[in-house]
């Protein structure tokens, strides 16, 4: 469904991507992870053309996102995207979020958005606080309005950027519980994180990358114990106490 | 001291200066005031637009407006547009523009100079996530910027934008130089008739100073306000 085919970017002379390759099937969760300037967040913001690169093609369900011909906004439409910062538009009420979208982008008339949109807000457990505008929301809960507000496009794939980064500890399973929910009803999703519980419970196959490399693209049973890079043994080693 | 004066000039007119001085100066500024945050906001996106040329030529209208005195754009303009007009439209006589549309059209264009610099600011205040958010969502730049950015540029400026428009309440006395009955005209022309020229400019005086010390108020109030809920 979405295939990296030798991907290189640079940012003036610095290279961040370095002739990454993957493939990820549909229904496929897969954990990307690593070191921070590895190039995890460049990669996926790759997928949907946010960030631009050099070298390489990626075709998201058969469509090239590098040929100059596609039409981006469209592709874009059909792939959600979480970010670190949540990034709701603080000028909007929660449930005017969800439907901004579905509105300008796809044409659906406000009852349907509405309608639709609430039911995403039901499923993240945010219904009672539609009408409230995002700075009156904990970090977790804003996460949980961008997924839902990610989801109401009905995607055909997931981007997750770092989701949990910015959140405060306690919050961060209020987030990690819808993901792993997604997970299991078949969504195909990218998830950089460094939330290896998360890797374990729901990943089916973990990229490991390092300095805008893909050093590991392995099941998420070998990355966690057999075979493994001195690398990513070393940054496993880290991050898990 | 004040002997001499007869403040009573004021009690015989006030009702002339108001209805046709002070209405003139107030629909003049509320015009320009909306006529310039359009051009200016339109100028400010230019400014910051990736397209090859564009933001040149904005930045290039912007740095001449702000280099010239306002006194002279309004002379240059009232002599000058129905040229200007009467050869956009191809005929041969200079087009009848009117004291009115005149100065209403050079106020607009001088504000929105400084209105596109508020603006610009407010534009690039608001976190790139959020473009990118809105492209995410699939929208396209110019939805992302109509929808997403400028309203929450719009807000964040408000209070600068507020205090642009009373200085702007302020420059509009200077059509005096085209001999309109604005506030101040309306006063001059019954301060000349009377022969009571102190009176009158001090009463000019009060009468401005209490309407913009008057909306600053306002506007320190509105700006306390976004800054609490935000």
């Amino acid at each position: 469904m979405i295939e990296f085919k030798n991907i290189s970017k640079w940012y003036g002379d610095f290279q961040v991507l370095n002739n990454c390759s993957a493939r990820i099937e549909k229904g496929e969760v897969v954990v990307v992870c690593g070191p921070s300037g590895s190039g995890k967040s460049t990669l996926i913001n790759t997928v949907n053309g946010l960030a631009p690169f050099q070298e390489g093609e990626i075709y998201v369900d058969g469509i090239s996102v590098g040929d100059p011909s596609t039409n981006l906004s469209k592709l874009r439409s059909r792939i959600g995207m979480v970010f670190q910062n949540f990034e709701l538009f603080p000028h909007m009420s929660v449930i005017k979020n969800i439907t901004i979208g579905q509105v300008k982008v796809l044409g659906r008339n406000i009852e349907d958005a509405r309608e639709r949109g609430l039911k995403y807000l039901d499923r993240v457990g945010l219904l009672a606080h539609k009408d409230k505008f995002p700075g009156l929301l904990s970090g977790g809960q804003q996460q949980r309005v961008a997924i839902a507000r990610a989801l109401s496009m009905d995607p055909l794939a997931m981007l997750f950027d770092e989701p949990t980064s910015a959140l405060d500890p306690e919050m961060i399973n209020e987030v990690l519980d819808v993901m792993v929910d997604l997970a299991q009803e078949g969504m195909t999703m990218i998830v950089v994180t460094h939330e290896m519980g998360f890797a374990r419970k729901v990943a089916d196959r973990v990229i490991f990358m390092d300095m805008g490399r893909i050093v590991e693209d392995c099941t998420k049973t070998e990355f966690f114990t057999t075979k493994r890079s001195v690398r990513a043994q070393s940054f496993l080693e880290k991050i898990i106490h | 001291m004040f002997g001499n004066f007869d403040f009573d000039v004021i009690q015989r007119s006030w009702v002339y200066l108001f209805t046709t001085g002070m209405a003139f100066t107030l629909k003049l500024t509320v015009l320009a005031m909306a006529g310039g945050i359009l051009l200016g906001t339109l100028l400010a996106v230019m400014r910051l637009s990736s397209i090859r040329m564009i933001p040149a030529a904005a930045a290039t209208y912007v740095n001449v407006i702000r280099a010239i005195p306002l006194v002279l754009v309004i002379f240059w303009f009232y002599f000058l547009v129905p040229y200007i007009g009467a050869w956009i439209i191809g005929s041969d006589q200079p087009i009848k523009v009117g004291a009115f549309m005149s100065s209403l059209i050079t106020f607009t264009m001088f504000e929105a100079a400084y209105y596109c610099e508020i603006m610009r600011a407010g534009i690039q205040s608001i976190p790139r996530g959020q473009i990118s958010a809105g492209l995410a969502l699939g929208m396209t730049n110019s939805q992302t910027m109509i929808n997403i950015i400028l309203p929450q540029a719009f807000r964040n400026m408000l209070p600068v934008l507020l205090t642009q428009s009373i200085i702007l309440f302020q420059d509009v006395s200077l059509v005096y130089v085209l001999s309109i009955t604005d506030f101040v005209g309306a006063a001059s022309k019954v301060a000349q008739r009377d022969g009571r020229m102190v009176e009158m400019y001090i009463f000019v005086a009060v009468v401005y100073f209490l309407m913009s010390f008057g909306l600053s108020l306002l506007v320190r109030r509105r700006e306390k306000n976004t800054t609490v809920t935000s």
